[in-house]
């Protein structure tokens, strides 16, 4: 079995799919136990990979790799770093609370809404796991089909039109990416990542191949002006699906950059390196002024969310600088190091913090069916656990120190300061701005009188809704107060992604 | 005249097999009460599979391979993977038919010869290693074709749907019969091997072959479908009964790009600039209308017909680069087209019921609340021909693509993977209305009691995940067929 583990990790959560959605409409409390059991025994098994991952080993561990599809060049090749094995924990975590989460949350058609969460989970899982391009994209691809399904049926009242904007414009975006990838087996005659790594491409070659990678991975993440789908899937989406897209999905857009664009393009990365920056920045400051104005609280933290995920793009790309252009060798090279560790730890907290955040939205709307700041104040006054978890995570979420949340973002300005002191300045605004819309939304919904009736009803939190959101807490703490391990876990991978950025293939 | 060697007599044995049998059912259907018809079915069915093991037994035989009777026929790799795929979608046409045709009196012999006649036509066309044989198989394949669509006579739109087929294919026919006699003047021959040779060696009219050429591309441009020659296709397929159109959707993708390889490679291969350029503008055109006026449709069939000419787009994309590889792929396109075709086919029939046709999509509102597992299958089948991964749409296009940017087109792919993307939507389209729209009648789905045929049809949707999972092997088969091995 430890031969095969990672695809025992892929695979189980799809078998539990099956055997979920076999369970029938009718039995809908066996098929949430079957999930449940599956997403826990992935997540034990995702803790055998951490486990028989060496972080001091260098390279690519617990290879596998078959010929899948042998005449169009697509292998079964699986294997993780220290990057990957701390998003695929992200990954299996983050299911089980969700899981745990939605257990009442639907009450039509069950079995199939945790089938769809299982199969998302083994695709997504699948992604982090692929070291073969095509393999990257088959599971890149197949899991919109569960995503599109699960903001489509279990949705909001607008969800037709969110989840065929969803599924459209990653489609869109992932198009260009095939070609891309098309065009390199064409040029090589393989989709294996490491080898693709070695290959050297001309100048022209890596710009457009560069773009191809951006335009997919940009909607993914989503950066600046293809951003809009993001908003409109988590308003629609169901909370589980929320949670699902913003702590994992987008990451996957992050993940992508550093397996595709910085190994495969490197000499790109550096050259357009401004783009995505100003990208980014923008995405910092001008969305987090966006998500000042909004009235529903998910748009909120959706806006929120793709303000945070514009840190790990910058610190993806400020490292690409940092790396090539600073004379000074190992101190600039060290800038570097930070800045990626600070763009990874943003990805695993903001992970953690947003979908803590979705989750608390849950919490409400589950009893008052409405995510209008509006309809809300003085909620402290009758759920006082709540209160204290949703304090604590609006606090982690604008980046107060001791929580996860401070600690990528800190790293990112710390790296990009070294690099241009004014853009470390732009981004820091976002620590004001992001103060300001967290704390203003805490203010109107947590703290004041009693707004309504409805508000007066509530009933604080369950055991099971304490379990997931204590979950969460625990995480965000024990990052943002002891970095450490993780940072421990993924700095040898992060130093090999360093190296192939300063190879130049020209 | 040379006596009929053996060998050759063999090297038809298939073709001759089905015809004789074919004359026999025709024969004993007239001695079967309406009450028996059933036997027809069956026989007709076990008929076809009797002749996919003749091609087989005969593609296993090294020393048969080649040309029969003086390069008329041929047997290669093509021909033998083509004709086994034709006859497995034709079989999978008759199984589904018959729930269609029962309650709506259709159930007659008629259909069945008539199918298994066309059945023969497209055997041919793909084997043709001379015009007239491609023209024979065409037309043998063509007029039964017709018939069909008329088979509900008492239809209005049947029959004009049946008119409009017949004059624009026999308007088509003429267009391809003026190319090849063209190409006979220039050439001074009929047989497509000589045609190649001659055409290589310095012709005294090369613009002779030029005409040649674009009358023969206008040709198999309106037997596929592509625009601007589709024009029948949305009628034809709103207007048959959805058994015909079922059948009209499948294996005869597979005999158009037979005749398209054995015209177009086959004789034409030193024009291939030429043609190609063509077939580039008639692919990207067929993407475009294809993909774009899908969307407006509201009927399900009719939709179904834009979403083949946008296929077809696709499909002439794998010969824009003249390499075996591209042929390959076309190949393995056409093929899995065809099964998608007929599992999407499949499933409108198996909604439909006597005196109600499911051919609106809203016919399809909450599916899943009527009948979770077929609506599974319907979006299997519509993720397959949206180009999803895991799915053997996906593969087929990855495919072409392949062969595209080989061929250094890197725009034309990109514009193909666009308009990829806004065919998705119409395809979502259908999931949305299965999965996410109330239904509009209560209760569960009614299904009809015919059990091979729900069977099959499962069995046929799942194949296009399990083709898209395990696929290799079928798409290398293509591969070294067209590659000549």
């Amino acid at each position: 079995m430890s031969h095969h583990l990672l695809s025992w990790l892929i695979w189980l959560p799809v078998l539990g799919a099956v055997l979920t959605a076999a369970a029938g409409n009718a039995h809908a409390s066996r098929a949430r136990w079957i999930a449940l059991g599956t997403a826990l025994a992935t997540f034990v098994l995702s803790l055998l990979v951490l486990q028989g991952y060496a972080p001091g080993v260098a390279g690519m561990q617990l290879d596998e790799n078959t010929p899948w599809i042998g005449v169009i060049g697509l292998n079964y090749h699986l294997a993780v770093d220290g990057i990957a094995v701390a998003l695929i924990l992200l990954t299996s975590f983050t299911t089980v609370l969700t899981l745990i989460g939605a257990w009442g949350a639907v009450s039509d058609r069950v079995h199939q809404y945790f089938a769809s969460f299982l199969l998302l989970e083994a695709f997504m899982l699948g992604v982090f796991c692929a070291r073969d391009a095509l393999l990257f994209y088959v599971f890149f691809e197949a899991m919109l089909i569960p995503m599109f399904l699960i903001i489509g049926i279990w949705g909001g009242p607008r969800r037709v039109y969110a989840t065929l904007k969803f599924f459209l414009y990653t489609f869109f975006g992932s198009i260009f990416m095939l070609v891309g990838l098309i065009y390199l087996y064409v040029q090589t005659g393989s989709f294996d990542l490491d080898y693709l790594a070695q290959y050297p491409l001309s100048g022209r070659e890596q710009f457009w191949l560069f773009l191809s990678f951006l335009i997919a991975f940009a909607v993914k993440v989503p950066m600046f002006p293809v951003h809009t789908w993001l908003p409109d899937a988590h308003v629609e989406a169901p909370t589980g699906g929320s949670v699902i897209l913003a702590a994992i999905m987008l990451k996957i857009g992050g993940y992508g950059f550093l397996r595709f664009s910085l190994p495969i393009t490197p000499d790109a990365s550096h050259d357009l390196a401004w783009l995505v920056i100003a990208l980014s920045l923008i995405a910092v400051v001008y969305i987090g002024f966006v998500a000042l104005v909004q009235t529903d609280m998910k748009k909120l933290i959706a806006y929120s969310s793709i303000s945070h995920m514009g840190f790990v793009t910058l610190g993806v790309f400020v490292a690409t600088w940092l790396a090539r252009d600073a004379a000074g060798g190992a101190a600039a090279n060290d800038v570097a190091r930070l800045a990626l560790q600070g763009a990874m730890i943003q990805m695993i907290s903001h992970g953690f913090i947003s979908a803590a955040m979705f989750s608390c939205v849950g919490v409400l709307y589950e009893r008052v069916h409405s995510r209008m700041i509006k309809d809300y104040g003085g909620v402290a006054n009758t759920m006082p656990w709540f209160a204290a978890l949703m304090v604590f995570f609006s606090m982690a979420n604008s980046g107060l120190p001791g929580t996860s949340g401070f600690v990528g973002e800190f790293m990112v300005i710390l790296a990009t300061f070294q690099a241009r002191p004014v853009l470390a300045a732009t981004a820091a605004i976002t620590l004001i701005i992001g103060a300001a819309y967290t704390l203003w939304l805490v203010k109107r919904v947590i703290f004041g009188a009693v707004a309504n009736h409805h508000v007066a009803e509530l009933k604080d939190i369950s055991a099971r809704e304490t379990l997931v959101l204590t979950g969460f807490a625990l995480a965000t703490l024990v990052v943002g107060v002891w970095p450490a391990p993780l940072v421990n876990l993924m700095d040898g991978s992060i130093g090999e992604v360093l190296q192939q950025l300063l190879r130049v293939k020209i | 005249m040379n006596p009929i060697a053996t060998t050759d007599l063999l090297r038809l044995y298939p073709e001759g097999f089905l015809l004789f049998s074919l004359c026999g059912l025709l024969l004993v259907d007239l001695f079967i009460a309406q009450r028996h018809r059933a036997i027809t079915h069956w026989l007709s069915i076990v008929l076809l599979g009797m002749t996919a093991l003749l091609v087989w037994r005969l593609d296993g035989n090294e020393a048969l391979r080649g040309a029969a009777f003086g390069g008329m026929f041929l047997v290669d790799g093509v021909a033998t993977v083509a004709k086994l795929f034709i006859l497995l979608s034709s079989a999978l046409v008759l199984v589904y038919a018959k729930p269609y045709l029962l309650p709506r009196k259709l159930f007659q012999g008629e259909f069945y010869t008539l199918s298994l006649f066309a059945v023969l036509g497209m055997m041919l066309l793909v084997s043709a290693g001379n015009l007239l044989i491609a023209y024979l198989g065409l037309e043998l394949l063509a007029l039964p074709l017709y018939a069909l669509v008329a088979l509900n006579r008492d239809n209005g739109r049947a029959s004009e749907a049946a008119m409009k087929y017949f004059v624009l294919g026999a308007l088509a026919s003429g267009l391809l019969l003026f190319g090849m006699s063209l190409l006979y003047g220039a050439s001074g021959s009929l047989d497509l091997g000589s045609i190649r040779a001659a055409a290589v060696s310095n012709s005294p009219h090369p613009w002779l072959y030029a005409v040649a050429v674009v009358f023969i591309v206008i040709g198999i441009a309106f037997k596929l479908g592509a625009v601007p020659f589709h024009m029948w296709i949305p009628d034809v397929y709103q207007g048959a009964p959805t058994a015909v159109t079922l059948f009209i959707a499948s294996a005869p993708k597979i005999a158009g790009f037979g005749l398209a390889y054995r015209l177009l490679d086959g004789a034409l291969d030193p024009f291939a600039r030429d043609w190609a350029s063509m077939l580039a503008v008639l692919a990207l055109l067929s993407l475009v209308v294809g993909n774009v006026v899908a969307i407006a449709q509201t009927n399900f069939k009719r939709m179904l017909g834009y979403s083949t000419i946008s296929h077809v787009g696709f499909l002439l994309l794998g010969f824009i680069a003249h390499t075996p590889d591209g042929y390959g792929s076309a190949l393995f396109y056409a093929i899995t087209y065809a099964l998608t075709a007929t599992a999407a086919f499949g499933l409108i029939i198996l909604l439909s019921r006597s005196g109600f046709e499911a051919e609106e999509i809203t016919d399809f509102s909450g599916l899943n609340q009527r009948n979770p597992w077929y609506a599974l299958l319907m979006l299997l089948v519509m993720a397959s021909f949206a180009g999803v991964p895991l799915l053997v749409g996906f593969l087929a296009k990855l495919q072409v693509l392949k062969a595209v940017i080989g061929a250094n087109l890197v725009w034309l792919a990109i514009a193909a993977g666009v308009l990829a993307v806004v065919g998705a939507f119409y395809y979502l389209r259908v999931i949305k209305v299965m999965y996410f729209d109330e239904p509009t009648e209560p209760g569960a789905l009614v299904l009809p009691k015919d059990l091979p045929f729900r069977l099959v049809l499962s069995a046929n949707a799942l194949a296009l995940l399990g083709l898209g999972v395990f696929g290799g092997p079928l798409l290398s088969w293509c591969l070294r067929a067209a590659a000549g091995g």
